[in-house]
């Protein structure tokens, strides 16, 4: 087991290098100068070419990357922001506890919503709650993010006032935004535990648990949802990843203060080094919650534990 | 046979599946009985309803589309049918108990073995969890499996030593009735012995009567007392062991009989009974077998053939042999 961690663990370094040259090379591209875009529209074309030299940004793109990985690899550097000066590291680790607990918020929602009415609907298909709640979890998976958003805003804040509209200080202030980011996750998660849960109540274990004399609410709990879960765990961490790095849209509509606007804001202003930190960030992110994920296999499937050695 | 106590006896039983493509008739009118300490076999083609009679009793059914639509299933002298899910959740597992024909999928895969046949021990009698394991590890070690492997999961066990679990988990509780559903089908041959001298041994032992569902005719030669030969939902002939071997009367036991080669003929080719099982939403009219029937007569197409009694205690329903 450990081992196998440790492994996992050796190979993001290559996927970390790839996304790390991936971006780099999208921002190389990008077009818009971010040497004209600081010293703004009155500077000179002198002063923005004399400013492109002392960051770099005139020499070839070789030089330009390997220099990048060199800071990254031998100083643990990955630059400072070109608009407020900070270190990367710190600008993204000041605004990522407010988009993890975004993101967490709205896997909560999704599993505790998904999960019960995956099971319920599974249990008994074909009856009207399974019914509603397959419409339901269509229309879930179908609305976009930042119209539902919208939505819940003109409803909830502006015509019944209940629910304050930005930020995102108190719980109150996180109802909305975790209901929006949840949404899709939950009627993903809820799809997702129904097929499962329908495949494994036909299984043969399930009918000797019956014929065990056991309750049909142990059956149900304990045979069947433990092997259900297994794929749905993935759902749930693949969902979780994706909650994190699209946050943008969630934290844009509700002016949320997290890593998503942060980055949004820094491809406005070509702040290369704050989006290459950023996606490097997620992506690192959600290759440990990959990782996390396949740990907690081994712990709820014993066959998939043996396999780990 | 009517010595002995009667442990359970079928009435005029009927289950029927309510599918979209039809009515199937599994189990047509069925008549057993078996009494304490003995084995019945029951034999037929897959499709026969030789496992729907079993879920039957355990009232396993899954409804729907499956439904009971006649008759009474008596266990030590009450009716199964009028029980409440209560009830018969309490004779589940403790007095009557099940084997089921795949080993490699009646285990819950990510629950230990020792847990799984402990779960059936908490819920019948009136011990903690850390002695019903221990309970469970007395039961491995009675089947024939070291209780140091009482945390491991199924997967680390052979298809063999699954089928003992699931008998260790059957027999935890002993239990008055067993109903082996094909437990040696899914073992391979030098297993299948093992495995039904384990099971013979292990009923003498509690005493229990049982129930042996096969399509082997040599399981029911090896373990059975009586033998009902099922077709296409119906019993068709139903007698004792030594004279369904001896004297068989129904055309079809007859053709069962007949496709086992024999060892002294220099025979090049195997005789199976002609023709296929019917599609069972559409069973022929009159006697079910009489479109593959050597002895077909005019009649059989016509008339449902009633139970007959040809020597004491051998019934068989064909019209050959009714008056």
């Amino acid at each position: 087991m450990h081992k196998y961690i440790l492994r996992r663990l050796l190979l993001l370094i290559p996927v970390m290098l790839g996304v790390a040259f991936i971006v780099f090379t999208m921002m190389y591209f990008t077009p818009g100068d971010p040497a004209a875009i600081m010293l703004g529209e009155a500077a000179s074309e002198h002063d923005v070419e004399r400013l492109r030299e002392e960051m770099g940004l005139d020499r070839p793109f070789i030089v330009q990357f390997s220099t990048y990985i060199k800071n990254l690899v031998v100083h643990q550097d990955i630059g400072r922001s070109y608009q407020s000066k900070k270190p990367v590291v710190t600008a993204i680790l000041e605004r990522f506890p407010t988009t993890l607990k975004l993101a967490a918020l709205g896997v909560l929602v999704a599993v505790l919503l998904g999960i019960p009415t995956g099971i319920i609907s599974a249990t008994k298909q074909y009856s009207i709650f399974d019914s509603a709640s397959m419409v339901a979890a269509l229309l879930g998976v179908s609305m976009p993010n930042f119209w539902q958003g919208l939505m819940s805003i003109i409803v909830f804040s502006v015509w019944l006032g209940w629910l304050p509209s930005s930020g995102f200080s108190t719980p109150m202030h996180m109802i909305l935004p975790a209901l929006t980011i949840g949404t899709s996750s939950a009627a993903i998660i809820t799809r997702m535990t129904r097929s499962s849960m329908l495949e494994v109540i036909r299984q043969d274990y399930i009918r000797t648990a019956r014929a065990k004399g056991q309750k049909e609410f142990i059956v149900i709990t304990r045979h069947a949802l433990k092997n259900a879960l297994i794929p749905v765990l993935t759902v749930v961490g693949l969902q979780f990843g994706y909650l994190l790095g699209g946050a943008v849209l969630t934290e844009t509509i509700f002016s949320i203060p997290g890593v998503g606007r942060l980055m949004v804001d820094a491809i406005k202003q070509r702040d290369f080094p704050i989006v290459q930190g950023g996606v490097l960030f997620l992506a690192i992110t959600f290759s440990f919650m990959n990782l996390l994920i396949d740990i907690l296999y081994a712990f709820v499937d014993p066959r998939i534990k043996s396999q780990y050695k | 046979m009517d010595k002995n106590k009667k442990m359970l006896s079928i009435n005029n039983l009927s289950i029927h599946y309510i599918t979209e493509e039809g009515t199937v008739a599994a189990v047509q009118d069925m008549n057993l009985e078996v009494a304490e300490g003995e084995t019945l076999g029951l034999v037929g083609e897959t499709g026969a309803g030789k496992t729907t009679t079993a879920l039957g009793i355990m009232r396993l059914i899954p409804e729907p589309p499956g439904k009971i639509v006649q008759g009474e299933i008596v266990f030590q002298g009450k009716n199964l049918l009028d029980m409440t899910t209560e009830q018969m959740r309490e004779i589940r597992g403790n007095k009557i108990s099940m084997i089921f024909q795949d080993p490699m999928t009646s285990l819950n895969p990510v629950i230990p073995v020792g847990e799984q046949i402990a779960e059936v021990i908490i819920l019948h009698q009136n011990v903690n969890a850390r002695e019903a394991l221990e309970r469970a590890a007395e039961m491995l070690e009675k089947v024939g499996i070291p209780p140091e492997r009482i945390k491991e999961y199924p997967h680390q066990f052979s298809g063999g030593m699954r089928q003992r679990v699931v008998i260790a988990i059957a027999l935890a509780c002993n239990p008055k009735l067993l109903i082996a559903d094909e437990p040696t089908t899914a073992l391979d041959v030098t297993i299948q012995a093992q495995v039904l001298k384990l099971m013979n041994n292990l009923k003498k032992e509690f005493n229990t009567s049982m129930i042996m569902i096969t399509h082997d005719l040599g399981v029911v030669a090896e373990v059975c007392d009586k033998v009902a030969i099922m077709y296409a939902g119906n019993v068709i002939e139903y007698t004792d062991k030594k004279s369904l071997f001896t004297e068989p009367r129904h055309p079809y036991t007859l053709g069962l009989f007949g496709s086992i080669p024999s060892i002294e003929d220099d025979e090049e080719r195997l005789n199976p009974i002609k023709g296929l099982m019917p599609d069972p939403t559409n069973i022929p009219s009159g006697c079910p077998f009489h479109p593959r029937c050597p002895k077909v007569m005019e009649i059989c197409s016509e008339k449902v053939p009633k139970d007959t009694e040809v020597s004491k205690g051998h019934f068989v329903k064909c019209l050959l042999y009714e008056e």
